[in-house]
């Protein structure tokens, strides 16, 4: 291999596992402009290319581009500042922007400080930013997805998901969010949104609303990283860690969700030999951990769930009750009409499903889920079994009326077709 | 960084406080304003007259067209301002959240555009 070929390789390797982290530093050395350090670091790499094909790649790479794309970022500020005070002595008209104070950016250390890839999640997860624009910005620059993935994970065209992203680096420039950890009095309750990002990534990818594949594993994966990245960053935050826990007992069972025909199998039909126990095993120790240590908080209670599906060998072994139990506190702390749902069909096992049908009628009856396919499907399951075929068949009409997944509507029909036999 | 403090809440809210309720809200505005005059963050602010007293103007191919009421019709109107100093985004959410308003309505927090 000649020289040219291994830095060749070498680049393709540091851009991958360095881009995030090399971005992440660049972003708080070049004042909180995303957009100016995600153009320098790209000028960096273009250099990259050129000089370490003849001079070799430097001992520490990173470090490397980080310097080379704060020269070139702060040179670009100071070309942007003379010509503002050019423009404003001709006192030319048009759109005026604030001179960046490039001296105030200048000197210093130019290494990472503590770790700015946690500067960089609690800047991409801040409440002051729409939901849809925290996920794009933190798939964009924390996970390095690019605009065309992102655009086409989420099923938006690509210049809505590009126009949402300008936004919302515009308003972290133009309202002044900050590039930092939040102090302690704040952490917890950013760290919500920090957390509530990353389920939400996952839970797209697992139960994706659109789109012909019902589980989108790139996504999954994605999430699962940020998770452990999170988690390696703040260690003591039991919360992150649950979440973690409640991603990997989710993700070990994508092998057994769908069949060979990528169709939908419901949990108590899954092949548990199929579910990953490497997975599962971690999982396991994240949530007894998080649960000691935490208590019983939203997402270590959701993992705890996971888990009690994860240790039953068999559909009949899960333990219904306790996890009834753990439904009732999660509605308890966080009152929502699906978490409701869910304790509903889990008292229907463990204390018969006239019980949970009881506790699916009230969820209809106040209307709570108008729109929601799965309390029909969930209505029409207990009914089925029951033998109540024709308030089943209804029911699963119902169902297939509001679902918008093909896998699901399938899956849906099917059923439909077994009560109306 | 300054931002604008727009302060939006619902006039028949007010007007339904009792006497006490609405003395002791005066109370908080007086005590908040002084903190923040104080604390240095405070640039200029006031309350406004009600909705009721509002005048809307456009001017259109030189002619100037004058309408009585406020530009838009909204749930909540706006009562009232502060312009203030802060860091960043962070500090000035952390100043609107103690303006005693948004305990009945809401704050809209506005970054000023330098001229």
């Amino acid at each position: 291999m000649t020289i040219a070929e291994q830095a060749s390789q070498e680049i393709e390797r540091v851009f991958r596992s360095e881009r995030q982290r090399a971005l992440a530093t660049l972003i708080r050395l070049l004042g909180g402009d995303f957009d100016l350090a995600e153009d320098a670091l790209q000028e960096a790499f273009a250099e990259a290319v050129t000089r370490w094909g003849t001079s070799g790649v430097p001992a520490h790479p990173r470090a490397w581009l980080v310097s080379t794309a704060r020269h070139k970022g702060l040179n670009r500020l100071r070309r942007q500042s003379r010509f503002e005070e050019k423009r404003r002595a001709l006192a030319w008209e048009g759109p005026r922007f604030e001179p960046p104070d490039v001296s105030a950016l200048e000197g210093g250390y130019d290494g990472e400080l503590g770790d700015d890839r946690l500067r960089l999640i609690f800047t991409c997860c801040h409440p002051a930013l729409a939901v849809e624009a925290q996920v794009a910005l933190t798939l964009r620059t924390l996970c390095g997805l690019e605009t065309d993935e992102i655009a086409r994970a989420f099923l938006v065209p690509v210049p809505t998901l590009a126009q949402r992203l300008v936004r919302a680096k515009q308003k972290i420039r133009m309202a002044g969010i900050p590039y930092r950890v939040p102090p302690p009095e704040l952490v917890r309750e950013r760290l919500d949104a920090v957390l509530c990002t990353i389920y939400l990534v996952f839970n797209e990818g697992y139960a994706a609303t659109a789109g012909p594949a019902l589980v989108r594993v790139e996504l999954c994966l994605e999430a699962i990283r940020l998770g452990r990245l999170l988690l390696e960053l703040l260690p003591e935050e039991t919360e992150a860690r649950a979440l973690l826990a409640l991603m990997l007992l989710h993700h070990a069972r994508r092998a057994a969700r769908l069949d060979r025909g990528g169709e939908l199998v419901l949990l108590e039909e899954q092949d548990r030999s199929l579910w990953d126990g490497g997975e599962i095993a971690e999982g396991l120790g994240l949530v007894e951990d998080a649960l000691r240590r935490g208590g019983a908080r939203p997402y270590a209670l959701q993992a705890a769930i996971a888990a009690l599906h994860a240790r039953a060998a068999t559909a009949p072994a899960t333990d219904w009750r306790q996890m009834a139990e753990l439904y009732h506190l999660l509605v308890g702390l966080q009152p929502s009409p699906v978490v409701e749902l869910n304790r509903a069909v889990a008292v229907a096992q463990a204390y018969g499903e006239e019980a949970g049908l009881r506790l699916l009628d009230d969820l209809d009856t106040r209307g709570a889920l108008p729109g929601y396919h799965l309390l029909p499907a969930a209505r029409a399951d207990l009914l089925r079994r029951l033998g109540r075929a024709a308030e089943a068949a209804d029911a699963y009409r119902r169902a297939l009326a509001l679902a918008s997944n093909p896998a699901e509507q399938r899956f849906l029909a099917r059923r439909l077709r077994q009560v109306e036999g | 960084m300054e931002y604008l403090l727009l302060i939006y809440s619902r006039e028949s809210d007010w007007a339904a406080l009792s006497e006490e309720a609405r003395g002791g809200l005066y109370k908080d505005y007086y005590e908040f304003t002084d903190g923040i005059r104080k604390s240095g963050h405070y640039k200029g602010g006031n309350p406004l007259q009600p909705i009721a007293t509002a005048t809307t103007v456009q001017v259109r191919d030189g002619k100037t067209m004058t309408t009585d009421g406020p530009f838009a019709e909204t749930r909540e109107q706006l009562g009232g301002y502060y312009l203030v100093e802060a860091a960043d985004l962070d500090e000035a959410i952390g100043i609107a959240a103690r303006i005693p308003g948004a305990r009945m309505g809401s704050i809209e927090v506005r970054p000023i555009q330098k001229m």
